[in-house]
């Protein structure tokens, strides 16, 4: 049954066969995924007909590599800077949420606190379309009414940073409060108790304690934000971000391009979250 | 404790919250009740009607495409309890101390990467031309290859491929704080497997299967990804619609009503899971 317990033979065997095929079923994907990208082979497909890195650096007109794929880039490009604001934005602003719940009493904590949890069980399609609305009939109220004309509200590169950042800053609440609850407060006391104010014991102490929290926020944030698809589909304007356009040529068919790109992702992804265990495994 | 507490401390960051979440999750779904509520009259005008959520209780396609998705929702999450629940059982009671980290880690690496590389990654292994078909054809188990994409059977496997995760981790901080020497005293006094399962295991592991099934339920509610992809023409999902509404047909009014259908189903199914369990929210996220 379990480890101190004797098991039946059976039972240990159909386990391990049981976890093979787990593993198989979790990693086969991504494995043919990054397998296929070196394959000398106009199509996604086997038979393998040797290896190639035409899919990453050709420049010929039947086949044109990622790192020669201006459309590709540009979203590559688009999705780093969508990620980068969203990552800093998001920290910003949780790691303040994080304080506020923390540290401070006022009234009505507890419903401010509930509503702060909200946007995780808001299916992103509604956070997406519920914000497309809310700009848009707000630009419409400016025009209006004022006859101004706020680019901001209408789809385009800020609507993905708030729409991502609406929920993503939840996330890092979660984090940064989490390691602020084994916070020592004597230090804080003691600080004060030598004359600092609120802000240089916050600065020079409190921050000092949770840089952890606050890198480990800023690369999840980041991940989320690069990977989100749901509810930028509602926001994007004119400059697609990878996912929404890896959507649209996967949905039209596919080149070995995706492959390319995919193994891309795939190892920045892993150097990115290797990184992040060990820097979260060495403060523990 | 806090002797010299400014009260402006508070203000500042109080401000920023009550900003995010008025004017970026308040005001929103506010915004979308009220056009929920409105539609165009004969004339062309803009009027207070509840004609929207006539058109989604008596267009039968709307219905049913909505009722398919909560259903197969709660197919893909009871399946993705039986999928993981060995798994994290393995993982935290059988496997060697040894292999224990290395295997969680290593259970959680492909979630890092984005769904649409894991739809991806099954496309290519089934459709018609995929990577399965070549082997099965090569080694004469099939003729020729047929079309594994675009079938429901297909679309609840991708989805439950994607929702893993969310029901794994939960389970296995749940078993991680089951005591073995309770498994090895129901095991001393004559119980077997069966019975050790039902009544140690799973009663001890409810509050992580609730946390990972509202997590996997509201995730598959809301997919769009891999119905769109590999479910086929006759495999509508209920976000598509929503997406129909607003990119296709332009008819934001109705695609509002459907969104808050959408939400309604969502925080209903959660607020059941919590009640039922006698859990709170905010132990459930974290």
């Amino acid at each position: 049954m379990i480890r101190s317990l004797p098991k039946t033979r059976t039972y240990s065997i159909t386990f391990s066969l049981y976890m093979t095929l787990y593993f198989i079923f979790l990693f086969a994907p991504l494995v043919i995924t990054c397998i296929l990208a070196f394959n000398n082979s106009d199509f996604p497909s086997l038979p393998w007909k040797g290896f190639s890195l035409d899919w990453f650096t050709g420049d010929t007109a039947t086949r044109t590599g990622i790192f020669h794929d201006q459309i590709n880039l540009d979203s590559i490009m688009v999705s780093f800077k969508v990620g980068f604001f969203v990552a800093i934005f998001s920290t910003v602003v949780g790691t303040m949420g994080a304080f506020l719940f923390e540290q401070e009493e006022f009234r009505f904590k507890q419903a401010l606190f509930f509503l702060m949890l909200t946007p995780l069980v808001i299916p992103g399609v509604i956070l997406g379309i519920s914000i497309l609305l809310f700009t848009n009939n707000l630009g419409l109220f400016f025009e209006d009414r004022l006859g101004l004309d706020i680019g901001l509200l209408r789809p385009g590169f800020w609507l993905v940073v708030l729409g991502q950042f609406s929920f993503i800053s939840t996330i890092v609440v979660l984090i940064v409060s989490a390691r602020l609850k084994k916070f020592d407060h004597s230090l804080e006391e003691a600080a004060m108790n030598l004359g600092a104010n609120r802000f240089q014991v916050i600065w020079n102490i409190t921050l000092r304690y949770l840089k952890p929290a606050i890198i480990g926020s800023l690369a999840v944030s980041f991940l989320m934000s690069f990977e989100n698809f749901n509810t930028t589909l509602f926001l994007v304007g004119s400059e697609a971000t990878l996912p929404v356009n890896l959507y649209l040529q996967v949905r039209d068919g596919s080149t070995p391009v995706i492959n390319a790109i995919s193994f891309l992702l795939i190892v920045g992804t892993s150097i990115l979250a290797v990184i992040n265990l060990t820097l979260s495994n060495k403060k523990e | 404790m806090k002797t010299n507490k400014i009260p402006w401390g508070l203000t500042i960051f109080l401000l920023p919250i009550i900003l995010w979440l008025f004017l970026l999750i308040v005001l929103p779904q506010i915004d979308m009740l009220v056009m929920s509520f409105r539609a165009e009259n004969d004339a062309g005008n803009l009027i207070w009607s509840i004609s929207n959520y006539k058109t989604f209780f008596f267009e039968h396609i709307y219905w049913r495409t909505f009722a398919r998705t909560a259903i197969y929702s709660i197919i893909v999450t009871f399946l993705t309890f039986v999928v993981t629940m060995p798994v994290a059982f393995y993982i935290t009671k059988v496997a060697s101390m040894r292999f224990k980290g290395f295997l969680s880690i290593i259970i959680l690496m492909p979630f890092w990467v984005s769904e649409l590389v894991r739809v991806y990654g099954w496309m290519i292994l089934l459709r018609e031309s995929g990577v399965i078909n070549h082997f099965l054809v090569k080694l004469g188990i099939l003729q020729k290859p047929f079309e594994m994409l675009y079938n429901d059977a297909t679309m609840i496997m991708g989805l439950v491929y994607t929702s893993m995760l969310f029901m794994v981790v939960p389970l296995i901080s749940v078993l991680e704080g089951l005591d073995d020497s309770l498994i090895e005293a129901a095991h001393d006094l004559g119980a077997n497997a069966v019975t050790i399962f039902f009544r140690i295991i799973i009663p001890h592991a409810t509050p992580g299967i609730v946390s990972g099934s509202i997590v996997v339920f509201m995730l598959t509610l809301g997919n769009y990804l891999t119905p769109n992809l590999i479910g086929g023409k006759n495999s509508l999902w209920f976000t598509e619609q929503i997406y129909n509404q607003f990119i296709a047909s332009f008819n934001w009014n109705l695609g509002s009503a459907f969104g808050f259908m959408l939400l309604g189903l969502s925080s209903l199914i959660i607020w059941a899971g919590l009640r039922l369990s006698k859990q709170h929210l905010s132990k459930v996220v974290q």
